[in-house]
């Protein structure tokens, strides 16, 4: 499946400036594509647009050639997954729950939960970690279980993509690495994934493209070697940033403390074994 | 906290159970008591000393409770899950003050009771309910349940303010007739009035149980619940609809009666979990049997005197919930 933005301009009503301004996006399947930018800088309402739920002022979105607004939502759902940066349930559901309102697209009003929802929804939560959490209460989880939950009702939908809007924000170490190789192994199964993260660096190393974003214009778009450049992350961000490499090339970002020079030890390390993770 | 589904497995078998209880006890008390065995001859033969009591009195009139009792809590349900907030209930849309004024203003120009009153208060509050929803729904813009929650309170209060200022000026029995009205009651059950009541409930209880869940997914947010794949506006539409026309059946047979649609889903939430699909029916037969009840009691403390049902259903309702409710946080 391919969802297709050419010339998106979103205003909300009584905003002085566009949130998002003539930016073009294509997403396809077995590819993971990372999408960075300043807090603002109209990342969500990319996300928003590309959903169709909020009004273009410009532009069109697509998926396989039909405008996105065209899709009825549940036939939409059963395609595209996606993960909302905010989310406040209103009642204490279990996990187990949470997570079946995931099959909505599959199940509709009435149909009877079947086995294969079952095993749709205990897969979906072995994959993020949280197979145990089933009967708790969602008001007694951690935010980063929450948010595993979450991108475990996501994957429930079997969706053939798949949207994240920063999915690793309460997320520990581990957990985030989990969750990006999990993305990863999801894109070799075919799955395209587009995912907004301030984690430049994890971006960096799983990304196959990115896209970054500056006060509702795309600033640049191509591989992460290609995109993340000292030059163009300090002035996006205003703050120093250095750039080294990873010993697999990939870049490493580093924002300097004030006064620091540009330059670090980390470039001149030989790239050894012992540096694999 | 374990899974509410694993916790009360037997919740609906029992409610199912209590229901059925519950409309057996309201044949028996009444003014006149009966026994099991008199109301069993009553509904055997039609020609036994109790016959009419029983089968032109009494059955209507726990049926049309327990119909009343339970489509208020339904709506107060789906309300709830509409708007994301348990303080939610039956009237929150305008629904109380449009019925309200309807039904004072045909006291007041001396139309006949009973029909006219109750038709009415019908129209009162599906108008308030449309006055609301143009509101929440301002210039085509998306429909924003703030809005619409602030829309039923202001539309509540001015219809409000006009009934008030209404009851002062009117004689002592209009008040008296107004205000017993208002707090509701099943004095005129009848078969009619059942059957009027029966055919326009069930579509909406109907339309209700098929948007069991999408009101999981209204409840988890707006955004959220239009990436899972319902048509959120739609949606709300739909549940404005059958809650308005579900509320102002009730209305249009019984009066205002308080209480029900607040909290028996508040309490069945704890019992069976958040799911409509389970919860819905739960509460229909919890709220059908708690006003069945609440409304024998109404009608035997003060016998042959009859207590507004809206009065028992607080008096009774509020200290049980108010126990409830400290369980529930130590």
């Amino acid at each position: 499946m391919s969802l297709r933005a050419t010339g998106l301009t979103v205003r909300y009503p009584g905003a002085s400036v566009p949130a998002l301004e003539d930016v073009s996006f294509a997403l396809g399947g077995g590819e993971l594509v990372a999408i960075g930018g300043p807090n603002g800088s109209g990342k969500t309402s990319l996300l928003r647009a590309l959903l169709g739920l909020v009004p273009l002022g410009a532009g069109s979105v697509t998926l396989d050639d039909r405008p996105i607004v065209a899709w009825p939502r549940r036939a939409l759902a059963g395609a595209i997954a996606a993960l909302p940066q905010r989310e406040e349930p209103a009642f204490p559901l279990t996990v187990h729950d949470a997570v079946l309102l995931g099959r909505w697209a599959h199940l509709g009003p009435v149909a009877p939960v079947r086995a294969a929802d079952e095993r749709a929804i205990a897969e979906a939560m072995s994959r993020c970690d949280v197979a145990d959490l089933g009967p708790r209460g969602i008001e007694t989880l951690s935010g980063g279980e929450w948010q595993r939950v979450r991108v475990a009702r996501a994957l429930a939908a079997s969706p053939r993509l798949l949207l994240l809007d920063e999915p690793t924000a309460a997320l520990d170490v581990g957990h985030e690495m989990a969750l990006f190789e999990l993305l990863r192994s999801l894109v070799s199964e075919g799955l395209g994934v587009l995912v907004i993260t301030h984690q430049l660096n994890l971006a960096a190393r799983f990304a196959d493209r990115m896209l970054l974003l500056d006060r509702g214009h795309a600033v640049a778009e191509g591989t992460p070697r290609e995109v993340l450049s000292a030059d163009r992350l300090s002035a996006l961000f205003g703050w120093p940033v250095a750039v080294e490499r990873w010993h697999d090339g990939s870049p490493l970002l580093v924002p300097l403390r004030s006064g620091e020079p540009p330059r670090g030890p980390l470039a001149n390390l030989p790239p050894t074994d012992e540096m694999v993770p | 906290m374990t899974s509410p589904t694993a916790r009360h497995p037997f919740a609906l078998p029992l409610l199912l159970l209590a229901g059925a209880a519950a409309l057996v006890a309201g044949v028996l008390l009444g003014p006149v008591s009966l026994s099991p065995a008199e109301v069993f001859a009553a509904l055997v033969r039609g020609d036994s000393p109790s016959a009419g009591i029983v089968r032109q009195l009494r059955l209507p009139r726990v049926l049309l409770a327990f119909g009343v009792g339970g489509s208020l809590a339904v709506a107060g349900a789906a309300l709830q899950a509409l708007v994301r907030n348990p303080l939610a209930e039956p009237w929150l849309l305008g629904v109380s003050g449009g019925a309200s004024l309807g039904a004072v203003l045909a006291v007041i120009l001396g139309l006949p009771a009973g029909v006219s009153v109750a038709g009415c208060a019908t129209i009162g509050a599906l108008g308030a309910v449309a006055l609301v929803y143009r509101i929440g729904a301002v210039a085509g813009r998306r429909l924003d349940t703030r809005v619409l929650l602030l829309a039923g309170v202001v539309v509540s209060f001015f219809a409000g303010a006009v009934t008030t200022a209404m009851l002062v000026v009117v004689d002592p029995f209009t008040f008296r007739t107004a205000t017993v009205w208002l707090f509701g009651g099943f004095g005129g059950a009848s078969w009619s009035a059942l059957r009027q009541f029966a055919i326009v409930a069930v579509l909406p209880l109907g339309l209700l149980w098929w948007l069991a869940r999408a009101l999981d997914l209204l409840a988890l947010g707006e955004e959220t619940a239009a990436t899972l794949g319902i048509d959120v506006d739609r949606t709300r539409r739909l549940v404005i609809l059958a809650t308005a026309v579900l509320t102002a059946a009730t209305v249009a047979v019984a009066g205002m009666i308080g209480f029900v649609g607040l909290v028996v889903p508040h309490a069945f939430r704890w019992v069976v979990g958040p799911m409509h699909r389970r919860l819905l029916p739960a509460v229909f037969l919890a709220g059908g049997a708690f006003t069945v009840l609440a409304d024998a009691v109404a009608r035997t403390v003060l016998r042959p005197a009859e207590l507004p049902v809206g009065v028992v259903t607080a008096l009774v309702g509020v200290p049980l919930f108010a126990l409830l409710l400290r369980r529930s946080v130590t």
